[in-house]
């Protein structure tokens, strides 16, 4: 029986207004790549000469795909599985697809989120020796010794892992409890300013490092000759598709708890420069501090390993930290930022599975969270607060990203822009809402530029992870862990499209009526 | 720092930064647009009856 009509909040959540949303689209979009993935991927991708295709990809993909999610969320009103069904009935599964990415890729998230937690705490201390790699493997995470023949999956619990991470689930769960505007926006009121701050102060003092300069030296030097590579090109159409956390469904989400009437296009500038300009300050600090840390050892940067990944943050920096003055200070800081990047970015994820589920299933807020948030949080736990967790971090995170979100964009922009031709629909959409104006250039980028460099992506790396493997891992595991990844993203996309709907979906006018004026729109609207 | 550096360093920043500062200014002198078409008022009609499925 219902019992909860005493309900009396709004039915659609909504953010409070535009800083609110702008902030919380930010926080989203700025995480964990931005800060270990962008230094190194530009460094070995030309240096100072990649600013050159980065800049084209921001323009022609990043913000086009941008802009197309805001469009799709704003017009049609809920989070990915509403939004394609409402496009048309047979596109649900697609927004499913976009959900169950989401869903996989927060229990990993959530761990990497918690090992920040761990190394913020030994910050203090300098727990982790001279040793950094011994220690982070070793010590902390206690990987087990899969080349000496242990197994690749175990259930050997590492509490230093599990504690952390049920903490940041607790801490998830609540903030999306309490809603739109009360958890997520004010979650990115506080986390998103006082991450620029301390992200600030450590960029500041590791400029002034001896051997600061050696490093940024080697990021900005520029070598010409790779703008006529490929790979150079394509490195930079990555990096910008996947640090703005497009095409996956959060935009989409984001977007639908603006009010009707809000300007859609230039916060979505505000937001994608800003994401860029945080990772323009993260490949500043990272460099300045990896200069100082060649100078240290005495050894030139170009020599230095593991300048990107996990590997930076957990093992790199703890090195620099360590040979720092005062480093217990600006190791907190590190580890700080990187929690509070990863911690906004990781309720966004959230948010598009919680979407998903409360508007198909019509649960409230706090069940569809509750539900959802219980069973990710058992699964990263069990997955990855083991001593393989690391191994299945990795793969799991090669397959859904690499292979599920840009497969996601692919078929988003083939299917809305080719087969459906609604990209003068959500074109029209953004320009009556929006201060900035969007050109007939951004259907050259959304039907022709991000499908084809995209679809590139994905099978040039779809065959190389068939040929190659991955990482050396063992065969049969990647067959699970990896291929098995997509299949349960295929699986869970078409078994949730099943079920019907608790209340239609398609009982519903997009506004603004498209085109403009028509008899059929006219008719439609009557008729209610 | 060589010279190539230094001014590709500068470089970056000035159109990065230089692009969220304008793209700031920009939202700031027209935050919301004067006119919209008819309609798109917030009545929720389309989510009403979400939160009586709670049983």
């Amino acid at each position: 029986m219902s019992t909860s009509t005493t309900d009396t909040s709004p039915p659609r959540e909504q953010f409070t207004g535009q800083v609110g949303f702008i902030l919380s689209a930010i926080g989203s979009a700025v995480g964990l790549g931005n800060i270990w993935r962008f230094p190194g991927v530009a460094y070995e991708n030309g240096g100072g000469a990649f600013l050159v295709p980065y800049v084209i990809a921001l323009l022609t993909a990043g913000i086009p795909i941008l802009f197309l999610d805001y469009a799709l969320g704003h017009r049609f009103r809920g989070g990915p599985p509403t939004v394609f069904r409402r496009v048309r009935k047979w596109l649900e599964s697609l927004g499913w697809f976009q959900v169950m990415i989401c869903f996989v890729i927060a229990i990993y998230y959530a761990a990497i989120i918690g090992w920040a937690l761990s190394f913020f705490v030994y910050s203090f201390t300098l727990k982790w020796g001279d040793d950094t790699a011994g220690f982070f493997t070793g010590d902390y995470l206690q990987l087990a010794d899969t080349a000496g023949g242990s197994a690749w999956f175990t259930l050997d619990f590492v509490p230093a892992v599990l504690i952390p991470l049920v903490l940041v689930w607790v801490a998830a769960i609540a903030v999306l409890v309490a809603g739109i505007a009360k958890g997520i926006e004010k979650a990115n009121v506080v986390f998103l300013p006082l991450l620029v701050v301390a992200f600030g102060v450590l960029v500041v003092r590791a400029i002034f490092l001896d051997g600061a300069t050696d490093g940024l030296n080697a990021l900005f030097t520029p070598d010409w000759s790779a703008l006529g590579d490929m790979n150079v090109w394509i490195a930079a159409y990555g990096q910008i598709f996947f640090s703005l956390s497009i095409a996956f469904g959060i935009m989409i989400t984001y977007s639908s708890y603006r009010k009707r009437r809000a300007n859609l296009t230039s916060p979505g500038l505000v937001v994608a420069f800003s994401n860029s300009g945080f990772e323009m300050l993260a490949g500043i600090g990272v460099f300045s501090a990896l200069g100082f840390l060649a100078h240290e050892q005495g050894v030139a940067v170009g020599d230095l390993e593991g300048i990107t990944g996990p590997i930076l943050s957990f093992v790199t920096f703890p090195a620099v930290v360590s040979q720092m003055p005062a480093g217990p200070l600006f190791g907190a800081l590190f580890f700080g930022s990187l929690a509070m990047a990863g911690f906004t970015s990781l309720i966004s994820i959230l948010q598009v599975v919680a979407a998903g589920f409360q508007e198909k299933f019509g649960l409230t807020r706090r069940r569809a969270v509750l539900w959802i948030g219980i069973v990710a949080a058992v699964l990263s736990v069990v997955g990855f607060s083991t001593t393989t967790g690391l191994i299945a971090l990795d793969t799991i995170d090669n397959w859904s990203n690499n292979v599920g979100i840009v497969a996601s964009a692919v078929l988003m922009c083939v299917f809305l822009v080719w087969l459906l031709r609604t990209s003068p629909e959500l074109r029209y959409h953004l320009n009556a809402v929006s201060t900035f104006s969007v050109g007939r250039w951004w259907y050259v980028c959304i039907g022709a530029i991000v499908p084809a460099v995209l679809a590139y992506m994905l099978i040039s790396r779809i065959v190389d992870l068939v040929q190659n493997g991955y990482e050396g891992y063992d065969e049969t595991y990647l067959l699970y862990a990896g291929w098995g990844t997509l299949v349960v993203l295929v699986v869970g996309s078409v078994v949730l499209t099943l079920p019907r709907w608790r209340r239609d979906p398609d009982d519903f006018v997009a506004w603004p009526t498209y085109p403009p004026v028509t008899a059929s729109a006219t008719t439609k609207e009557e008729a209610r | 720092m060589s010279g190539s550096a230094i001014m590709l360093m500068v470089l970056s920043l000035a159109v990065v930064w230089g692009g969220l500062l304008a793209s700031i200014l920009a939202l700031r002198a027209r935050p919301e647009r004067a006119d919209f078409p008819a309609g798109g008022t917030d009545d929720h009609r389309e989510d009403e009856a979400i939160p009586e499925r709670d049983t």
